[in-house]
């Protein structure tokens, strides 16, 4: 039998170790005795690198245990209480899932749209849910949208940029103001003209093959928020066609995906972005069509 | 066969069995998608009554895909036993649930039963169960597969060590499963999913995780789950692999979207049994689930659980170890929301049973479904008690490779927990020996949750 206070010594051990470890648990201890603390003092759930984050107390090999969460984003060397997670691990994984969710469900706000004067399109979908459900209405824009965007362009543009919010309304706020001057930028380098940027709400990738037709572009570039995972809900990409039309092939497109600050930067996306379009119009092709 | 019903005096009528079944089926975003399914929730259960009095002859004579167009449907029709079916035809599809649920109707006898049942038979009872009905039938049906080890025992409950990698890191997926064995996950299978599918890859991945099983002695069953073209290629090459691994549909057109026929999974079966390493005799692995059919344009305007019912059909035919129905990463277009994921779940599981099919769950979901981790939590512990043979085991719940959510290490051994489940009995004894299990086979051990220990 282990006697009382040898037990009391064991649990003192392992809840230092664990306080060492887990940053959660200080977080917690400091904003309970510190009735002021400053918002700067505050530690972050979600500002930790989960490769980084270890709380196995006393492992067979700590040092082999922490390389190896190194070279894997999995949430791993977290520790249990009994066979669960214990609390910080289950808080950031929430709070993960929370952004996720945040990101597809949240409408995107007209404030971002009406700061810049960016024309708001739609497409057939008359809501968030309709638009989740039913992906045949989301690859066309309404009706009236299709007739404003007729009369949007004073001559017929030989490039379209467009932004949607597809899965991710987050992707497109976090990266449209960086990846749209670059992208820009990169095209008056080629010599190539680019119609003004619009967004289309509720749009589905191929929502860019009526975007073609209506406007008589060459290359439409279409820039929609991925589907987020836990580890970012602010992934975009870009969706390249040459002389799209409604109902072309898939293979037809060209993707420049995982575009995000622990991905490809927006700036660095945006310039590799206007050099595909080049290639596009030189090939006059898209997709698998077009050789690199 | 009477084509109409009456509920509170209006009459319905539906234009054939194909329709019956179709608007019997509970809500699914899918069918909405494909414009079949009831009008209005009046409407949904004056099918279920009209599909009540159809008989089981009704139902095998309307099959939803043409029999001269679809291998799916041969293998189906084909594969009943056909004195067992005459001695049943002309029961109705009330009988047929009623004698599923009765108490004195044994798990043996349904199983006689079922052995005359098509597909669409299977699924047009299952539309007339509510979820305790799911939950009652397919706990008579426990089903017994062996590979390297026997799983399907009530009293145990398995998982798969799933230890993804989004670039199929060696040393990343060591760790992770490492960790997945240490919480007790990897007895129904040791199993990833891989980025890059060429030969050389999976065949690295095969061996190296063939090698660990065999040097720690753990007993489970390998498998990289490659296309079985892929697999085949490697286990020629002289690749060491236990379980072949496949994603089947409800249609031919549907399993050439999966680019593969019956003959090339009789083919996989036949080379597992002459160079796998386990002496099986069940060796092969699938993956269905409800919308598949859909998203290809194989679906025949038939609903996603009748065309689900009709991949386990298809399965019978290769008596595989394990079944997944990956029930939740489909998305909201198909299955949209955690209700109708947990009841497309729970009618998976029946419908395998009965259709004598090892039967696990995925239980996961996607970012863009009206789901969390507490529903996800909560279809864990439904199919489990339903009699569920595995689920799928990744670090806290986060597959950081497929970008979606599924049961935990952390979730499934508190399942195991909750419902006094413990695991497949070589991998208990196995688990004690390394002190990641206490004697009472339910209590983590002292080296649970320290991957280290097996590095």
């Amino acid at each position: 039998m282990v006697s009382d206070d040898k037990l009391k010594e064991i649990i003192a051990q392992v809840v230092g170790e664990m306080m060492k470890e887990a940053p959660a648990a200080k977080a917690t201890t400091k904003a309970c005795c510190c009735e002021n603390v400053s918002d700067d003092d505050l530690e972050d759930l979600t500002a930790y690198e989960l490769n980084e984050w270890y709380q196995v107390p006393n492992a067979k090999d700590e040092a082999e245990y922490r390389r190896l969460k190194k070279v894997t984003p999995a949430r791993l060397g977290v520790w249990h209480c009994g066979p669960r997670e214990m609390t910080n691990t289950m808080l950031r994984f929430r709070a993960d899932h929370a952004a996720a969710q945040d990101a597809v469900f949240n409408e995107f706000p007209k404030e971002f749209l009406e700061e810049r004067g960016i024309l708001e399109l739609q497409s057939r979908c008359d809501s968030k849910d309709t638009y989740l459900t039913r992906p045949d209405l989301g690859r066309r824009l309404s009706e009236e949208s299709a007739q404003t965007l007729k009369g949007f362009y004073k001559k017929t543009p030989q490039v379209v940029v467009y932004a949607t919010d597809g899965l991710s309304g987050t992707a497109i706020e976090a990266n449209y103001d960086i990846v749209i001057p670059a992208i820009m930028n990169g095209l008056k380098a080629h010599g190539i003209e680019a119609g003004e940027p619009f967004f289309v709400r509720y749009g589905r990738v191929a929502t860019q093959d009526e975007v073609s037709e209506v406007t008589g572009c060459d290359v439409c570039v279409c820039l929609v928020g991925e589907r987020p995972g836990l580890a970012t809900a602010k992934s975009m990409s870009a969706y390249l066609t040459y002389k799209g039309t409604i109902g072309m092939s898939e293979a037809r497109r060209t993707v420049v995906s995982n575009i995000h600050n622990a991905g490809t930067p927006a700036a660095e996306a945006g310039a590799h972005i206007a050099d595909i379009v080049k290639l596009m119009l030189e090939n006059k092709a898209s997709g698998t069509d077009l050789k690199f | 066969m009477i084509l109409k019903a009456k509920l509170f005096g209006q009459v319905y009528e539906f234009k054939d069995v194909k329709d019956v079944l179709a608007k019997a089926n509970e809500l699914k975003s899918g069918d909405q998608l494909a414009g079949i399914a009831a009008e209005t929730m009046q409407e949904r259960i004056a099918a279920k009554q009209c599909l009540a009095n159809l008989t089981i002859k009704d139902i095998y004579e309307n099959p939803v895909a043409p029999y001269e167009e679809d291998s799916v449907t041969r293998i189906i029709q084909d594969g009943i036993n056909f004195t067992i079916y005459e001695e049943i035809k002309n029961w109705t599809i009330a009988k047929l649930r009623e004698f599923i649920l009765d108490d004195h109707v044994t798990g043996d006898q349904i199983n006689h039963v079922a052995a005359g049942l098509s597909s669409e038979v299977v699924a047009a009872v299952t539309k007339l169960m509510s979820s305790l009905d799911l939950m009652i039938g397919a706990r008579k049906l426990p089903i017994y597969r062996t590979c390297v080890t026997t799983c399907g025992a009530p009293d145990r409950l398995s998982f798969r060590l799933q230890p993804n990698h989004t670039t199929d890191d060696v040393e990343g997926m060591k760790v992770s499963y490492c960790e997945g064995f240490s919480y007790c996950t990897g007895d129904a299978l040791f199993g990833m999913n891989p980025v890059d599918d060429s030969l050389g890859a999976v065949e690295r991945t095969m061996n190296s995780y063939q090698e660990f099983v065999e040097r720690w002695e753990i007993p489970t069953q390998s498998c990289c789950l490659c296309h079985v073209t892929t697999a085949m290629e490697c286990i020629k090459n002289g690749a060491r692999e236990a379980l072949c691994f496949q994603s089947i549909a409800g249609s031919q057109i549907a399993n050439e979207a999966f680019g593969i026929t019956p003959e090339m999974l009789d083919e996989a079966e036949d080379l597992m049994h002459h160079y796998g390493v386990a002496h099986g005799p069940d060796v092969l692995y699938f993956e269905t689930g409800e919308g598949a059919e859909l998203s290809s344009d194989g679906h025949w305007g038939a609903d996603e659980l009748t065309m689900e019912a009709r991949c386990y059909g298809f399965a019978k035919r290769y008596h595989p170890f394990l079944n997944d129905s990956v029930v939740g990463f489909i998305g909201p277009e198909y299955l949209y929301d955690a209700k109708q994921v947990a009841r497309a779940g729970m009618e998976d599981m029946f419908m395998g049973k009965l259709s004598g099919i090892s039967m696990g769950c995925d239980a996961c979901y996607t970012n863009h479904m009206k789901c969390d981790q507490n529903d996800n939590e909560n279809l864990q512990i439904l199919l489990a008690a339903e009699g569920c043979n595995f689920f799928m085991g990744v670090p806290c719940a986060d597959d950081c490779m497929l970008m979606y959510q599924s049961t935990g290490y952390h979730d499934n051994h508190a399942t195991r927990q909750a419902l006094g489940k413990k695991p497949l009995a070589e991998f208990e004894k196995w688990a004690q020996k390394m002190g990641f299990l206490e004697e009472d086979g339910l209590t983590l051990g002292p080296n649970a949750g320290d991957a280290s220990v097996l590095f």
